[in-house]
């Protein structure tokens, strides 16, 4: 009998041209992103005079720089450059570009799958960490530096030494309030942000099948903030009936071959992981990090760490991030005084992420400001059929076209110095919102309860009524 | 890109851990052409104050020269932009000494020359503490993989391959392309057996 397969497994002997005597593997790559950050690595190809190597395997995307408003003048002429330069780009080497006036523009994370750009058992690259996302489709993604995409755009492959596995178990039913946000939140508390480095992670267990794609998406995206480069999660049904007919998916008689296809795709039974984590679904709360680093995360309900709380190793740390975050030791995570919120990014600006939003903001009104930046144009059209714009905007929030934003600031959305961010993001470092910006990550239903209180609230008591 | 297997240098600690890929370069600094040079961005917002000026107390603003940093673990998590090598590299530094590195900042740095020395935690303090806040004298050798401060030796780990590519100064796309046989097969073969890994529908 041959040795159970994991699927990690599956996927990395299904995309290995050849692997070298020191077992790194040469991996074929069946789709490539690129977005206007990639200028460095069309630069490396064109100085070699190298064509892209495979056109109708890239496609182009618009969407760290994009600007949220006043998109059809752009002010700022650096961010017109940068997205005038993968216009170039694109155009000179005959890629795909879904540019800003495209009505499927989006954060490239969320326009992948949106478009069946994105399917099971596919290797997919893409010069973001936030790759990883990809993987809740079963599919082996992971983010790449410049260097990495202008051999991908060359070659149409990478080298890449196999990751070791870790399975990530997650059993039991999530309790209202809480969602893939705060799986995510709580595993990386409890491991660490190094905790799954080297490792391709592998979520399993009845939470997360129970999980929509969406969950599933923000859940892989947040894999690299415990050091994962990879995040997968075994195609399902739910899987299926997400890809189905959607614009690039297969159709017709391949799609009957695809879904048998990717039915083989998860792992065998008795598979063996080189780590296994196991975690209690029932007992994640609503989770918000605190400090300046994703691990430095806690459910909402509890007090900001003392000293002697925390591991030596971490101390020093946790007093410099609370320092940085005009925080004191031992106060209450809950009732601190928000400047502003944000809902939107690869990791929570899904429509499932604005529905679970508008839910808590309805017939509501927001103490502080705020900004809503659907994750692409399509959720955008989406959310305004549903209404859920005038949810927002009667609630006080701006409303705004899709991209990156203020999740990291490229296209000039910046929280200011010393202000605090209640967040829908996935990093909280020092000065990624803006220098001197303090950010508390947390779910998009947790960001408009802040909105609503001007404080980090228990999402919880709004939605049983008790606020 | 020119290899290299020997360094002597300089070494200063950055005893702090989780450096991020944003602190490295800060996101505003990423529109700029390689050619104009990353070093002066180099932890631009812990360097230096709001008018732009180097704060005299951060280590690195301290010494002259320095080519060889000690910091805390997880250095260079978060964000896979290969602009924080560039930052480090224009900089003039060739070695980041730390118990444990991003995965995708690791082989960005390898990529471009730079080595990511990982070494345990125990090695990594007492590295620190003899640095303090000062600057000394370092040698790295990449083929024994071990460093000499002062009177401190210590052994790190590197992969063997990424070992290769640093003292040979190899780049990937030419080594790829003596592949290039096996990879049209592969696509050929791929291509026949699983046709639906294609788009499809394209308008």
């Amino acid at each position: 009998m041959s040795i159970p397969q994991t699927m990690l497994d599956k996927l990395w002997a299904a995309h290995e041209v050849v692997q070298r005597e020191d077992g790194v593997s040469l991996l074929w790559v069946d789709r490539h992103l690129v977005h206007e950050g990639s200028h460095h690595a069309f630069a490396k190809i064109k100085e070699r005079r190298l064509p892209v190597a495979e056109p109708d395997l890239t496609f182009a995307v618009v969407d760290h720089y994009a600007p949220t408003r006043g998109r059809s003048k752009i002010a700022d002429p650096e961010i017109s450059r940068m997205i005038n330069t993968l216009r170039e780009n694109a155009a000179e080497n005959n890629i795909r570009l879904y540019d800003l006036d495209d009505p499927r523009q989006g954060i490239v994370h969320v326009v992948g799958p949106e478009e069946g750009l994105t399917l099971p058992g596919l290797l997919l690259n893409c010069g973001d960490s936030h790759t990883s996302t990809h993987g809740a489709f079963g599919a082996l993604a992971f983010g790449i530096g410049a260097t990495e995409v202008a051999h991908v755009l060359a070659t149409q492959t990478v080298w890449q030494r196999k990751p070791k596995s870790m399975r990530i178990t997650v059993e039991g039913a999530l309790r209202p309030g809480v969602s893939a946000k705060d799986i995510a939140l709580a595993w990386i508390a409890k491991l660490g942000t190094d905790g799954a480095q080297g490792h391709a992670v592998e979520y399993a267990g009845a939470a997360i099948r129970g999980l929509s794609m969406e969950g599933r998406m923000t859940l892989c995206n947040l894999s690299i903030e415990g050091g994962a480069r990879f995040g997968l999660i075994a195609p399902d049904e739910t899987t299926f009936a997400y890809i189905k007919d959607r614009r690039f998916a297969p159709k017709g008689a391949a799609w009957e071959t695809a879904c048998a296809d990717w039915r083989g795709l998860s792992g065998d039974e008795g598979a063996a992981f080189d780590r296994e984590v196991a975690l209690d679904a029932s007992e994640i709360a609503p989770t918000v990090t605190w400090g300046t680093s994703p691990e430095q995360a806690l459910p909402i309900t509890a007090s900001l760490p003392e000293a002697s709380d925390v591991p030596p190793a971490k101390a020093e740390a946790a007093r410099a991030a609370l320092e940085y975050m005009g925080l004191k030791a031992g106060q209450t995570l809950e009732g601190t005084v928000v400047d502003q919120v944000f809902i939107g990014s690869c990791t929570n600006g899904r429509i499932e992420d604005l529905r679970a939003a508008a839910q808590v903001l309805r017939g509501r009104k927001a103490k502080i400001p705020g900004l809503v930046s659907p994750g692409s144009a399509q959720v955008k059209a989406q959310a305004e059929a549903e209404g859920l714009d005038q949810i927002f905007t009667e609630a006080g929030l701006d409303w705004v076209a899709s991209g990156c934003s203020m999740c990291v600031g490229m296209n000039g959305d910046l929280v200011g110095e010393g202000k605090r961010c209640a967040s829908s993001t996935n990093r909280n470092f020092k000065g990624r919102q803006g220098r001197g910006a303090r950010t508390h990550l947390m779910s998009p239903a947790m960001v408009a309860a802040a909105a609503i209180t001007g404080t980090l609230t228990d999402v919880r008591k709004l939605l049983e009524g008790q606020i | 890109m020119a290899g290299w297997s020997t360094h002597r240098g300089r070494a200063v600690s950055l005893p702090q851990a989780n450096i991020d890929t944003d602190q490295l370069i800060p996101a505003r600094f990423m529109s700029v052409p390689r050619a104009q040079g990353y070093g002066p961005y180099l932890l631009h917002d812990l360097r230096r104050d709001e008018a732009g000026d180097l704060k005299a107390d951060f280590p690195l603003n301290a010494h002259d020269a320095t080519s060889v940093l000690v910091a805390g673990r997880n250095f260079g998590s978060g964000s896979s932009r290969e602009a924080a090598v560039y930052a480090l590299i224009d900089a003039g530094i060739r070695a980041v000494v730390a118990p444990s590195f991003g995965d995708i900042f690791a082989a960005n740095a390898v990529n471009n020359g730079l080595l990511p020395a990982q070494i345990d935690e125990a090695s990594c303090e007492m590295l620190a503490d003899k640095l303090g806040g000062r600057s000394q004298d370092i040698v790295i050798d990449i083929g024994a993989r071990s460093l000499l401060l002062g009177s401190i030796g210590a052994q790190f780990a590197l992969d063997d391959s990424w070992a290769l590519k640093l003292i040979n100064g190899w780049d990937d796309i030419d080594l790829t392309r003596n592949h290039g046989v096996a990879i049209a097969a592969f696509k050929n073969i791929r291509h026949q057996t699983t046709a639906w890994a294609w788009p499809s529908g394209a308008d």
